[in-house]
């Protein structure tokens, strides 16, 4: 009965998660329109929409296959220079449309990353923990540095394409795409917070379809007890590199997003710290808790933009708060105390209560 | 310059890269975790050294002994803080809140000592020696020494005294040496008082033979060095030594030979291959699932 429940339960959490999302997109978009939000805030929606989907895809692979990921941003890095290639060749070829564009790119960055995902999560799932934690972040490095080296440019003749030095002349028409170290450059800002918003839309019926399916029940299981799973015959590989591909091809998307929001794009940007960041998102909203993974990115996303005022001071609070919340979450201590403290409050409204009936 | 060139600054390099590793190897074997904070302590090494000596005049030896006490004391201070009443928590929230440890650190360095970078005068001077076509300076002479030194100290230390074998008893079962009367919480201060330590020896050898300091200057290194730990299999000492050495000679030959801007993929590169023909590193024991 407990574990019928608990189905019912994650079912509720879902609901009340798009929930969440619609009412906070129709609040923030009702805001912009009517001209109540400030223009920093309104700048920082679609980057928020994109770290929020990077925290979806990020926990899929966290939460739910249970392993350690410090590459993420390799998988940003892909869809962002995908996708934007894409979409700056289409603007090229007279493809006058943002919206189609976006949709196009983000589709390409999506598939582009899944094909990257599934190539690299051939290797990588086969180690296991840390082992498998220290490769996602070789392979984000090796993304990082190669498109840090990437020439890429087009013009009536086609495209070109060269690595580590630039090797060919465009003609006088032509666009440079991707320049080196220096990444791409103005960029047309073609994405909307609607994108975004349906982005995250999208993972989140993505992921919680995935986990209510037998691929996904297949996935936990493996998750929890690995060789339980492996013994009753479940296909452990196909199983992860599924959701890894999944988790890969909607961080590619975000990306992709992410990129777009920008006038310039490098890769230097989807470094070691961007992927730190996610996991922290993912770490601290709850493994597993797609709701806590997006308000954990939300909020701190939010937090040092809102902190400006300590101007110097900010970095270091974002750390101590980093600091403090883990250690207040995690310590039995701290935990019984503050659990302690919830019981005696909850055990004095019940005694409020119950003087109340006996007093009638 | 020529091939033997190339190894011997690699070799240099790969000592630095080995020290830090003994430090994150360490740490991991006892504690199970990664310390992402370990790189910071290199920097803050860095910059205690170069106040010692550049600001307050002491001679180079009372500079880097200041750093070492001062960073030894500065790990003791974060295990105590920030790890210790995580030691029962899940391996990743320890993992976030070391992060959190080197946000802090560098975060505090940029405050105390602003983000410019200070050039580090070399703590053995400028000098070189010429050996026919080899040109080596003092600096990488001193840093292979030191590395071999210290390489051969911890492992006396580890195997021979009293401490080492308490070491090894809480690296191997925590539980059972607990049982056996080791104080598992005073083995687990000194892992990180000697990782720090080591740290701070490491971090004014990086800035002698890379004279550029900044509060980001431990995080590149920090990695790698981390690489070269699981390169060589993580919570072996000789593995960190090993591994240390083979990254430093690997990045500083594909600069040579291949692609200065490349060398980074390609140092990753073959640690992705290790780990595939060899899953737990070069010298790590693969461990046995228990049913």
């Amino acid at each position: 009965m407990k574990k019928l429940k608990n189905l019912v339960k994650s079912k509720n959490n879902a609901w009340l998660t798009y929930a969440v999302v619609v009412i906070a997109y129709v609040i923030m978009a009702s805001l912009r329109a009517s001209g109540n939000l400030s223009s920093k805030m309104s700048g920082m929606l679609v980057p928020i929409c994109a770290y929020v989907a990077m925290a979806l895809a990020l926990n899929l692979t966290v939460g739910i296959i249970g392993e350690l990921s410090l590459g993420h941003a390799g998988f940003m890095s892909i869809g962002a220079f995908a996708g934007t290639s894409l979409i700056v060749i289409m603007q090229y070829n007279g493809v006058a449309s943002p919206t189609v564009r976006l949709v196009v790119g983000m589709i390409f960055a999506a598939v582009v990353t899944a094909v990257c995902g599934f190539l690299i999560g051939i290797p990588v799932l086969r180690l296991r923990g840390d082992y498998l934690a220290i490769v996602t972040l070789a392979f984000a490095e090796i993304i990082k540095s190669l498109f840090a080296n990437m020439y890429l440019g087009i013009d009536e003749t086609g495209l070109h394409f060269s690595i580590v030095e630039k090797k060919f002349e465009l003609t006088e028409t032509g666009r440079i795409i991707i320049e080196g170290a220096m990444g791409i450059r103005s960029i047309t800002k073609i994405s909307t917070f609607l994108a975004g918003f349906i982005l995250v839309m999208i993972c989140l019926i993505v992921i919680f379809n995935l986990m209510q399916s037998r691929t996904g029940r297949a996935i936990m299981a493996i998750r929890d007890n690995r060789i339980a799973a492996e013994s009753i015959g479940i296909p452990v590989f196909k199983y992860k590199i599924t959701a890894f591909t999944i988790s890969a091809a909607m961080a590619g998307a975000a990306g992709c997003l992410f990129g777009n929001n920008y006038s310039s794009l490098v890769a230097s940007k989807f470094n070691i710290d961007t992927s730190i960041l996610i996991l922290v998102f993912v770490v601290l909203g709850g493994q597993g808790n797609m709701l806590g993974s997006i308000i954990a990115a939300t909020a701190l996303t939010v937090l040092p933009e809102a902190l400006r005022s300590f101007a110097d001071y900010r970095m270091l609070v974002y750390a101590i708060v980093l600091i403090v919340v883990m250690l207040t979450t995690n310590n039995p201590q701290l935990k019984a105390l503050v659990s302690n403290f919830k019981e005696k409050f909850s055990k004095k409204k019940e005694g409020e209560s119950a003087g109340g009936l006996a007093n009638e | 310059m020529s091939f033997l060139n190339y190894l011997v600054s690699g070799l240099s390099l790969g000592s630095i890269y080995a020290i830090i590793a003994l430090g994150y190897t360490m740490v991991y074997g006892i504690a199970k975790m990664l310390n992402f904070a370990h790189g910071d302590v290199i920097m803050v090494g860095g910059y205690i050294c170069f106040f010692a000596v550049q600001r307050f005049g002491f001679p180079p030896i009372v500079g880097v002994i200041v750093a070492m006490a001062l960073c030894t004391c500065l790990g003791i201070i974060i295990e105590r803080l920030a790890y210790k009443p995580l030691r029962s928590a899940p391996s990743l929230a320890v993992l976030i809140t070391a992060i959190g440890v080197s946000y802090f650190l560098q975060n505090s360095a940029q405050l105390l000592w602003t983000s410019n970078p200070k050039v580090f005068a070399s703590v053995v001077g400028d000098g070189t020696i010429q050996m026919g076509d080899l040109v080596v300076s003092h600096v990488t002479i001193v840093t292979i020494i030191v590395c071999i030194v210290i390489m051969l100290v911890l492992t006396a230390f580890v195997s021979k005294t009293k401490m080492g074998k308490a070491m090894r008893a809480v690296s191997e079962d925590k539980g059972a040496a607990q049982l056996m009367g080791i104080d598992v919480n005073t083995t687990i201060s000194v892992t990180f008082a000697i990782g720090s330590g080591l740290a701070a020896i490491a971090g004014v050898l990086l800035c002698s033979a890379y004279p550029t300091l900044m509060p980001t200057t431990g995080s590149m290194p920090g990695i790698k060095a981390f690489t070269a730990a699981v390169f060589g299999g993580i919570g072996s000492i000789p593995g960190a030594f090993l591994g240390g050495l083979l990254l430093g000679i690997i990045e500083n030959l594909a600069k040579a030979y291949i692609s200065t801007q490349l060398s980074d993929a390609i140092v990753f590169g073959v640690l992705i291959v290790v780990l595939l023909v060899k899953p737990a590193g070069l010298l790590g024991k693969a461990v046995r699932e228990k049913v």
